[in-house]
């Protein structure tokens, strides 16, 4: 076992997946001899050559669109896109090209690309910096989205990523990356848990608390600090957005009764408005309360000053715990 | 009509490089010459061949379309030698990115002539495996394919191969992101690509002056990348042309940019009605330089084609035609739950789960009185 930061974590997994697979080539803007603006990437051009971590000229749409013609020859492609904010150019590619282009031609041609997108606030960033874009490509078929929570998953998530046939939009918690964890580097890929499955992190019998990427921490602490008020709350960590593990989400819900769904980004359309959706569809006879979301807002993403308000933290995440549970909370009163 | 700012012809200022003229007649080409130096007679009746059939190939898909067998067909008449002279430049291991239109340069590449119109019918999505014959499907998003064939030549340059690919694009798609991205991207890392624009002076029923107030050619220069202007109805010139980018990439030369001055003869799509925005003096002009009747008088001329060859030929249009005709109408339509096969490729949960409820929804009429 390691001892890594989440960035060293990835870091490991792209030089690992790089080593076992010489067709595994990065492309991405400042990744090579800067190591990435978040230093990801630092080292690997030293390592293997700026003709496999290449350095990119600044758009964002050639990146994606140059990567599946590389699919095309045979590589395997890891896309960085260097912010969330900065996706959108790329977008068309994504959706009309990456997602479609196996089902276009009867499964002859594959798209193993894995975009990696730094993604969230809570890092006093300007506008285009603290996004949550995951909604789009959760919504559009034939892409895989995945969240990683801790350098363990990030390290072995990142390498299910590369291996996958399918193309993977990889979210990076940026908040976390200095966040340290244990990483076994050498547990091979066959013993972990699978890319599309959700994990229990802190077992709970009195509500469902579903959350992934940056806010799995927040809600990890909210299920201690809940603790001490004798309210059990069971914490699960999606890791996998697209396809979400309904089977993980609904025998807890069912044993629990109710479900509190925590993301930073708009509630709008949101993974919790599906998550809602889907869980009370398979478990309405199971729920004691109807579920919460505790989510960003409908807004631009505020100046930073203001994120504070815009991130849902331990508080405003207990009082929607408080709200499914019937408790008193800051909603009391209000009518529907 | 359009507005008049935005001329309909090419804009001037560029070289157009010919080697037989509207006419018939052999020119000479200082730099093309030397590319077609081995081109004989055979060739040249080979050529002749190909744009006669895929002429016929476009009659055919055409005559399916107005008779309710294909849902749609985008035209290639008038282009014929665009396509042909391209894609005979290439070998077979060059990578081709088409649009919806390089459907004779399918046919050439050996794609079945049903598959083809699979699409087109709205029974598949795509008719060719794009491995088995080095051609990825038609790109419907324009310009979106330039980027796919300039990472796909970044590939070749990193494996040291000495091959490359091409991207088709038209006078459009020179005003799409995509395409400038790509020809930066080509640039850059001297990719081995060739960017063949057929500037077919009409995107749907936008003149190329629209997208453009300088050839189209010679804003390859902005990015570095050698470029020339071809007579796109000429097929001798552009084999030529596409020989010369070709040598160019498979000798380390990196990108190249191709505009072939042609002229799209028909509607943009079987949907389109091309009398709401240009005139007949256009298209009598443009009829008067048709791709195959110049070949042909400089075949028949030269004494390389007789009444008797012609006729064989005519036969083997009209022959793959009804072989068209008779793989298009016996497609079968495909089953409900293909819908939802490939997607992915590997399981995933939530799509199976959707399938398996249309399924049991499907199977919910079994039995049921009809």
């Amino acid at each position: 076992m390691s001892k890594l930061s989440l960035t060293q974590a990835i870091n490991a997994g792209l030089r690992k997946a790089m080593e076992d697979d010489p067709k595994v080539v990065l492309l991405g803007e400042d990744i090579g001899t800067l190591g990435g603006v978040f230093r990801v990437t630092d080292g690997l051009m030293k390592d293997f050559g700026s003709h496999r971590v290449i350095d990119t000229p600044l758009a964002e749409s050639a990146i994606i669109g140059t990567a599946v013609g590389l699919a095309y020859r045979g590589f395997r492609p890891v896309c960085e896109i260097q912010f969330d904010g900065f996706i959108y150019p790329g977008f068309d590619q994504i959706v009309s090209q990456v997602a479609k282009l196996h089902m276009r031609t009867h499964g002859q041609v594959r798209m193993p690309l894995t975009i990696r997108v730094p993604f969230g606030g809570g890092i006093g960033s300007p506008e285009h910096h603290s996004e949550s874009p995951e909604a789009y490509f959760v919504h559009t078929s034939g892409l895989r989205v995945i969240s990683p929570s801790s350098p363990q998953d990030a390290y072995t998530m990142l390498r299910q990523a590369i291996a996958s046939d399918d193309p993977v939009l990889y979210f990076e918690p940026k908040r976390r990356y200095h966040t340290k964890g244990e990483v076994d580097l050498a547990a091979p890929l066959s013993a972990a848990p699978e890319m599309g499955s959700a994990r229990v992190v802190c077992a709970g019998t009195d509500v469902t608390l579903v959350a992934y990427g940056p806010l799995v921490k927040t809600a990890m602490d909210a299920a201690s600090a809940a603790a001490d008020e004798g309210i059990s709350i069971e914490v699960i960590d999606l890791r996998s957005l697209s396809p979400l593990d309904y089977p993980t989400l609904i025998e807890s819900v069912r044993r629990t009764g109710r479900l509190v769904i925590a993301h930073e980004a708009g509630k709008t359309m949101g993974l919790g408005a599906e998550i809602t959706a889907t869980v009370t569809e398979r478990c309405f006879n199971y729920l004691e309360s109807a579920p919460v979301r505790v989510t960003g807002f409908d807004i631009p993403y505020p100046p930073s000053k203001l994120e504070k308000h815009h991130l849902p933290d331990l508080d405003r995440i207990l009082d929607g715990v408080d709200r499914a549970l019937g408790r008193t909370n800051s909603q009391t009163g209000m009518e529907d | 009509m359009n507005d008049s700012r935005h001329g309909t012809t090419v804009p001037a200022g560029m070289h157009m490089h010919h080697l037989i003229t509207a006419t018939g007649e052999r020119t000479s080409d200082e730099l093309l010459d030397e590319f077609v130096s081995d081109v004989d007679h055979v060739t040249l009746r080979g050529l002749y061949r190909d744009m006669l059939v895929i002429r016929r190939i476009d009659f055919e898909a055409t005559a399916l379309q107005r008779q309710g067998q294909l849902a749609l067909w985008p035209p290639l008449l008038g282009q014929e030698a665009a396509q042909i002279g391209s894609v005979r430049a290439l070998d077979p291991e060059d990578f081709i990115f088409p649009t919806y239109r390089e459907n004779g340069v399918a046919y050439i590449r050996g794609a079945n002539l049903a598959g083809i119109m699979s699409t087109w019918r709205g029974s598949a999505n795509t008719g060719w495996d794009p491995h088995e014959f080095n051609m990825a499907t038609p790109q419907i998003i324009i310009g979106a394919q330039t980027l796919h064939a300039t990472g796909y030549a970044m590939g070749i340059a990193m494996e040291g191969k000495e091959s490359l690919s091409i991207a088709y694009l038209g006078d459009g798609a020179t005003s799409q992101g995509d395409v400038h991205e790509s020809l930066v991207f080509a640039a850059s890392f001297q990719a081995p690509v060739i960017f063949f624009c057929q500037n077919n002076h009409w995107a749907i029923s936008e003149p190329v002056g629209l997208q453009s107030h300088l050839p189209l050619a010679s804003r390859a220069s902005g990015y570095g990348i050698p470029s020339l202007q071809v007579d796109g109805n000429d097929v001798l010139a552009v084999l030529a042309a596409t020989r010369w980018a070709a040598r160019r990439a498979r000798t380390g030369g990196g990108p190249s940019f191709i505009e072939a001055v042609t002229y799209r003869m028909g509607p943009h799509t079987t949907a389109d009605d091309p009398t709401r925005y240009r005139g007949v003096t256009e298209l009598e002009e443009w009829a008067a330089k048709d791709p195959l009747t110049r070949l042909r008088s400089y075949l028949f001329n030269a004494g390389m084609l007789d009444a008797e060859t012609e006729a064989a030929i005519a036969a083997e249009a009209d022959a793959v035609a009804a072989e068209l005709r008779d793989g298009c109408i016996n497609l079968p339509d495909p089953e409900a739950l293909s819908a939802f096969e490939n997607v992915y490729v590997d399981p995933h949960p939530v799509l199976d789960r959707q399938r398996e409820e249309y399924r049991r929804y499907l199977s919910s009429f079994e039995g049921s009185a009809s």
